[in-house]
């Protein structure tokens, strides 16, 4: 299959991108300044991301959609209010989770956001759940574009007014240049901004637009370091099938009264991983030196014993040091328990720490 | 007068009397990226020709920094060490890796001039 490009390829390229293949599409990794600055310079300023690779599905319905979307995700939709958006998970019975997903009521139904490498079959296996009861579409002909960062809602406000007034975890329909764009106040790097999904056709003036008042395009690089940092979970290294929500440590995004009914695929082992614990489960973990754990390198405690996996490590820029996450064994789960990461032959000392490593500045939330 | 020679894996080295100044070149930052991470050789530590002497990582991957000759580890620079983002900055002179006491000075014929190396990495690189 060809690789795709989204419609800010032009506009990578005139910003000097490099280019990785990521989930079917070419995608920038960094551009001319690099990882490190472009880091920073969102948490500094603000970033602008091309995350159009994402799956936009919007699922048209009412009441009986809510009904079956709770059989799915372990959310209360019903009361979730109109233009509000909860993070969430597509499992299976097990509780393994298919993708983890920000999911929006709007107007006529449902705004999923998905992750890139996922969405087509998360798409196989929704349809298949709804029994093709609703309109659903995968829409290829909108962009998603991200801005992130303190300076990014005075930005972002310039070129739309009123995106300022968005609570964190919220959204709502405005007009750029007469074209309808969906905009939540959400994003994945621990800092305040915004999501944006406008019309293919509209996404590389907007970028160049919010480039002029100031913003800088990020590639994936700093993308990765940034969510890191924040402590937030990547799909296929953090996250997969053979990981549930409570041993990702997520179980803050499941439904108390969801959890209650227990009516949702997976909600079984939910429940009993809640009542009865779990046996891995997922930490943050702070080398003690400058050295960088990256996935799958072993983790062991202090008797040499095999206890763990690091799924993501890389070095965070802001915290000017490495920094990780693993799944260890529940006993050695405790913050400040000292563990040892087997990299390159050698034993490196590290301990346990909570997320995430840097303060997110998210705006007052609406719940 | 000492001349500056290059492997294939993108080290420099620098031979005064029969002592070599090894590190990697401007080309290699360039691929790598960022550097945020440097371990160097033991001092007093053999490593042979082509062997590993240390690993350098951006915040993308790790690679291993090869000898391009071989040798008894006499000095090492503690300072790209502490802030490896030396090494962008300054890597064919100040951000040097290690020294080496050399035993082989014939293994220098082995490798690039400066044109040569200018040639290779550029073909590598398109």
């Amino acid at each position: 299959m060809e690789t795709k490009k989204t419609s800010l390829y032009q506009l990578h390229q005139d910003c000097n991108a490099k280019f990785v293949e990521f989930a079917g599409y070419h995608m920038p990794i960094q551009y001319s300044e690099g990882i490190v600055e472009e880091h920073k310079f969102t948490r500094k300023h603000s970033g602008i991301f091309d995350v159009s690779h994402m799956g936009q599905l919007f699922i048209y319905g009412d009441n009986e959609l809510i009904k079956d979307l709770e059989k799915i995700f372990p959310l209360d939709l019903k009361n979730l209010k109109i233009n509000h958006s909860k993070y969430s998970f597509l499992m299976n019975k097990n509780a393994g989770i298919y993708d983890d997903l920000i999911i929006t009521k709007i107007n006529e139904g449902f705004l999923i956001i998905l992750n890139a490498a996922c969405k087509d079959n998360d798409f196989k296996i929704l349809k298949e759940l709804l029994q093709e009861k609703y309109k659903m579409v995968l829409d290829e002909n909108r962009s998603l574009i991200a801005i992130q960062g303190p300076k990014s809602s005075q930005i972002l406000n310039e070129i739309i007014s009123g995106v300022k007034d968005l609570n964190f975890m919220s959204g709502n329909w405005f007009s750029f240049v007469s074209q309808k764009v969906y905009i939540t106040r959400s994003g994945y790097t621990g800092e305040d901004g915004f999501e944006i999904s406008i019309p293919n056709n509209f996404a590389d003036k907007l970028t160049r637009e919010l480039i002029d008042k100031g913003s800088k395009l990020v590639g994936l690089g700093a993308r990765d370091t940034l969510r890191l940092e924040a402590g937030l979970c990547l799909y296929g290294h953090d996250l997969d099938r053979d990981k549930t929500p409570v041993e990702a440590n997520l179980k803050w995004a499941i439904s108390k009264e969801r959890i209650s009914k227990g009516d949702f695929i997976g909600s079984d082992i939910i429940i009993k991983q809640l009542n009865d614990g779990v046996s891995k489960i997922r930490v943050g973990i702070k080398p003690e030196g400058r050295i960088i754990a990256r996935e799958k390198t072993k983790i062991f405690n202090q008797s040499d014993v095999h206890i763990g996996e690091i799924t993501s490590g890389t070095f965070g820029p802001s915290v000017n040091g490495p920094v990780a996450m693993g799944y260890v064994e529940n006993e050695f789960a405790k913050k400040d328990t000292k563990v040892f990461l087997e990299v390159r032959g050698k034993k490196h000392a590290a301990s346990i720490c909570s997320l995430p490593f840097y303060k997110k500045s998210y705006v007052k939330g609406i719940n | 007068m000492s001349e500056v020679k290059y492997s294939k894996e993108h080290e420099w080295i620098k031979l005064e009397g029969d002592v070599a100044t090894i590190g990697i070149t401007k080309h290699a930052t360039e691929m790598l990226g960022d550097i945020v991470f440097a371990e160097l050789p033991e001092k007093g530590s053999s490593v042979e020709k082509d062997g590993t002497a240390g690993v350098v990582e951006s915040t993308k991957a790790a690679s291993d920094v090869y000898t391009p000759v071989s040798g008894e580890v006499v000095d090492t620079n503690q300072e790209i060490v502490d802030d490896p983002s030396k090494i962008n900055q300054d890597p064919e002179n100040s951000a040097w890796f290690f020294k080496l006491r050399i035993k082989d000075k014939s293994e220098m014929d082995t490798l690039m001039n400066k044109d040569d190396y200018d040639k290779f990495a550029k073909e590598t690189t398109a």
